[in-house]
This record gives C-alpha cells, structure tokens and sequence, in this order.
C-alpha cells in the first residue's frame, strides 16, 4: 500500500514509475459480461491494472466504461466473468477487496454541505481508520493536493477542480493499492484537469495501480497502457506508442477514433 | 467485520445525519408542528364528538387529547421514517450513496447504520413532542417516560426499516411524494391513531377495521399507549419488531447487487 507521507510530489514526468511489467497484478478482470435486459453493455472484458501502473480506459460515450466501473466497486454484479481485487474475488469477498480500491466516480460523490474535512473524516471512518490517524492521514492527504488551507470549508464553496480533489484527497485516504477514476476529469477546465492527471500519474510511483477512465484520449498519452472499449468490447489494449503504430495512425487520437469508427480491434505487436 | 471498525462506521453515518439535522434548522420545527396542530387544534375540536371511554389500558375516563398522544408519537415517527428514506433516494441522486455502498463493510450492516442513526433522531424528536404536549396538559406517568423509549425505539427502527424498503424500490426522487401519499396517510388513519378501533367495527366499517388490525403502525401505536401507561402490550411489541425484522431483511436483500434490485434495476454508463 501507498505511504502518503513519504511520496515527494514530483513533476508528473519525473514521477513516472519504473517499469511494470512484473508488478504485482492488483486488478484482474476476466471475461466479464453485463447486460440490461437484451441490450448487452460489456462483453467477455479482460483486462490488468499492475502495481504502479497508470492504465488508461478510454471509450467514446456509452462504450460501457461507468458499468465497467461499476462492477470493479461492487455496486452491482457482472453477469459472468470474474472482478479479483488483490486476489480478492469481488462476489465472494467484497468487503475485502472494496478496502483495497479507491475510486472518484464520475457523478460527485460529496457532501456538498459538509466542510471538506468533514467529508474525509466520513470517509475515513467508513473504512474503519478513527482518530490520530484519521487526522494525519486527511492532513497528508489535502497537503498534498493543496487543499490544507481548505479543509474547513464547505464543499459548496468550492470550485469544481477543487471538489475533484477533495474526491481523489478522500479517496487515499486509506491509502488504497488500487484507485479507479472514472471520467473525473468531466467539467473541468484544461488547467484543473491537467493538475488532477498529474496528481494521479505522480501516484505511480507509491505502487499505486491506476485504472483510469476517459473519453478524452490526451489524458491517456501518459498511460503506461492503453486499452480501448466501444460498445462493450474491448478493441485493442498495448502502450500509447504501440497502439498508434499498429493502427497506422500519426497519433493516438487518430488510432482512437479509426478504432472506434471502424469498430475493429487492433493487435499491437 | 472488526467490531471497531463496525463502531466506526456507526459514528460516521449517525454524526451525518445528526449535523445534517442541525443543518436544516426547520426540520424539528416542521415535525412538531404537524402532531401539535392535531393535539391542539383537531383534539379541542373533536374531544366532544368523540366522548369519552374507559378502554384498556386506561382504567378511567381520559380527556381526547391524552388518547391521542401516542398515535401522534406515532406520526412523529412515521414521517421520520419516511423522511429517512426521502433522504435515501436524495443521496443516491446526488450520488452520496455509492460512497457508502462502496464503503468495506456488509451492505446489511450499513442500512443498519443508516437505521439506527433515523431511528436515533425519531426518538429525540417524540420525546421532544412528549415534553410539550406535557405543557399541554397531557398527563403521562413518569415511568410511562421510561417504558416508552424501548417502544419508541423499536417502533422508530420498524417504520424507518419500511422507508429504506420504499428506497430501494423508488428509483428517482418525485416519485417520493406520490410513495409517501400512499403510505403514510393510509397507515395513519387507518390505525387507532385518532379513535379506538371499536369505533370502526361499531359504525359497521368491518373492511377498514380489519385492514387496520393488519396494520403495523396500529400496533406501534398501541404498543406505545401501553408503555406511556406503564404497561407492556406484548402481542403489539411482538408484531412490530416482527415487522422490523422483516421490512429490513427485504431492504438488505433489495440493496444487494447479487440478489436485489440493483441486479435488476442497474444502469448503463
């Protein structure tokens, strides 16, 4: 598990995480299936999120990226497949594979009228973590992210960047080895939503495994990897630079957009 | 589960509710004036259409306004349950409740929590109606104060149990009113609330009298007639928390993504 205290925060580039290929694999998912009545939303999805890893989800509106998620958090069950957390399987152990997973959903999750620390103080307790250390952990947290001299206002008051950083602050709260961010970049302006990536890139380098979602393909150029889902399907998967050359494209929004449109997956080599 | 990360939780969920109670400073006044209207004004007005009875557990005449006391406890705490709930389906809207179903604890455990911290505020709030009605005039004994707490709270956890039931089955928030019209005004009336039941099978109402025997709130009702009178209704007791365990096991099995109506009833994203 991450150590708040002892990460420097670094430029997002230095802060790049050493290799991962053989990380400790944090997320599995296998073959994991979902649909709503007849309308299937997730087909046979496979995917990784190691240890360090920065893995980026990236999926036009609708691909199925929020069920995904969904899933990965235990608010509902795949229909088939399987969703392991740190080994845990999340339909057998729930409760100990969702103490592993931090998450910032794409709807706010906040308490608008409680003061930020509040909101941490909230969370941390849920996850079972009272007193010093709650107090400690929530100071290292909003230090971190720059909202220490926010804590005891209300949420409200905030601007929407900030309220995304008080949504990842209380999300590493119990230090998490896995954090999933689902499109929590929406509605933020180009300068808070750059802050936020690198914030989150930056964790790489505590051990954390990042899953992160977008349809903004920018916010994945930094990824360790990259996969793409469209219409429940996950069409290719492979590091920024392999996606782009096995798709012919000069870039990845170009590789992104020729996936998607075509609908055909793509085999990086 | 760890027991301390168990009472954790409990602190967490009930400090929310509590300082969202605080927070919405009409909320106490707008509870107590709605029983207070009926023991005022309704009670004055219709003590003489009424007359008066000697009906267990009383072994004398009383005045109308004493016979209508616990059954508007009984309002206190049914629109408390209901309002519980109302907040419910708000926090899912607003998104606050995905933080905590997300949270490492057993989802039973954290509608319970959420039960016992509406059940929590219920009871303060009858025992504040208590005290004024008090100043009304209204007689209660003093160990009438004490064997009413268990039946208020017993009686408070099973109509709050009733609206995290309704919860889970109303999916948006201005479907809550029409729920609420449906549920709270039939169960109040159709309850010994305002006039001994004997009333209704006298003037030959034989369907609303059985129906009100089936009713829960009429036995929370009674159960609470009995306490305020140093008395144990046994039967009444045994139904509500009969209803209580019952209402719950249906929100928990309602709110679990493996069985419930979130397996059924989850969106796409």
């Amino acid at each position: 598990m991450m150590n708040l205290s002892t990460t420097a925060p670094e430029s997002p580039t230095q802060a790049r995480a050493a290799p991962v290929e053989g990380g400790e694999v944090l997320l599995s998912v296998r073959g994991v299936s979902k649909s709503y009545g007849a309308r299937p939303a997730l087909m046979g999805v496979d995917l990784e999120v190691r240890a360090g890893e920065f893995v980026a989800l990236l999926g036009p509106n609708g691909a199925g990226k929020s069920t995904l998620f969904q899933l990965l958090t235990g608010l509902f069950n795949a229909d088939a497949g399987e969703v392991r957390v740190c080994g845990q399987d999340m339909r057998v152990a729930p409760v100990r594979a969702l103490g592993r997973i931090g998450v910032v959903f794409q709807q706010m999750t906040l308490d608008l009228d409680l003061s930020v620390e509040a909101n941490l103080v909230f969370h941390a307790r849920l996850h079972g973590i009272g007193g010093a250390q709650a107090k400690a952990r929530i100071a290292d947290a909003l230090a971190r992210l720059g909202l220490a001299e926010r804590r005891g206002d209300r949420v409200r008051e905030l601007s929407g960047g900030n309220r995304r950083k008080v949504e990842l602050a209380r999300a590493l709260v119990h230090q998490p080895s896995v954090l999933l961010m689902d499109e929590a970049t929406v509605g933020l302006d180009p300068a808070s939503r750059r802050h936020l990536l690198d914030e989150v890139l930056a964790l790489r380098a505590s051990g954390v495994g990042v899953l992160w979602a977008s349809h903004l393909v920018d916010e994945a150029e930094a990824a360790d990897r990259v996969l793409v889902l469209h219409k429940g399907e996950l069409l290719a998967h492979g590091t920024p630079a392999a996606l782009v050359a096995a798709s012919g494209c000069a870039t990845l929004a170009e590789a992104f957009l020729k996936m998607t449109r075509s609908g055909q997956a793509v085999e990086p080599a | 589960m760890r027991l301390a990360h168990a009472w954790l939780a409990l602190q967490a969920v009930t400090s929310r509710e509590v300082a969202k109670f605080v927070r919405q400073g009409g909320r106490l006044a707008s509870a107590l004036v709605r029983p207070l209207l009926w023991l005022v004004v309704f009670a004055a007005g219709f003590q003489n259409v009424f007359g008066v009875s000697i009906i267990p557990p009383y072994d004398t005449y009383i005045p109308y306004q004493t016979y209508i006391v616990p059954g508007l406890l009984g309002m206190v705490l049914l629109f408390n349950g209901m309002q519980s709930s109302l907040a419910m389906v708000y926090d899912r809207e607003m998104g606050v409740m995905r933080l905590l179903l997300t949270a490492p604890l057993p989802r039973w455990y954290l509608l319970f929590c959420k039960l016992l911290a509406g059940t929590l505020l219920s009871v303060l709030q009858a025992y504040v109606f208590l005290i004024i009605a008090a100043l009304f005039e209204v007689e209660v004994p003093i160990i009438g104060w004490l064997y009413a707490l268990p039946v208020l709270v017993l009686s408070g956890m099973m109509l709050g149990a009733l609206g995290l039931l309704l919860s889970v089955n109303v999916r948006q928030l201005e479907n809550f009113a029409g729920t609420m019209n449906f549920v709270i005004f039939p169960m109040f009336f159709i309850s010994p609330a305002l006039y001994p039941l004997w009333k209704l099978e006298e003037s030959g109402a034989r369907v609303i009298h059985f129906l009100a025997t089936w009713n829960p709130f009429t036995h929370a009702v009674e159960a609470t007639r009995f306490a305020l009178h140093g008395q144990v209704a046994v039967q009444s007791l045994a139904i509500v928390a009969g209803c209580l365990v019952a209402f719950f096991l249906l929100a928990a099995w309602g709110y679990d993504p493996q069985r419930g109506m979130l397996k059924r009833t989850g969106k796409p994203g």
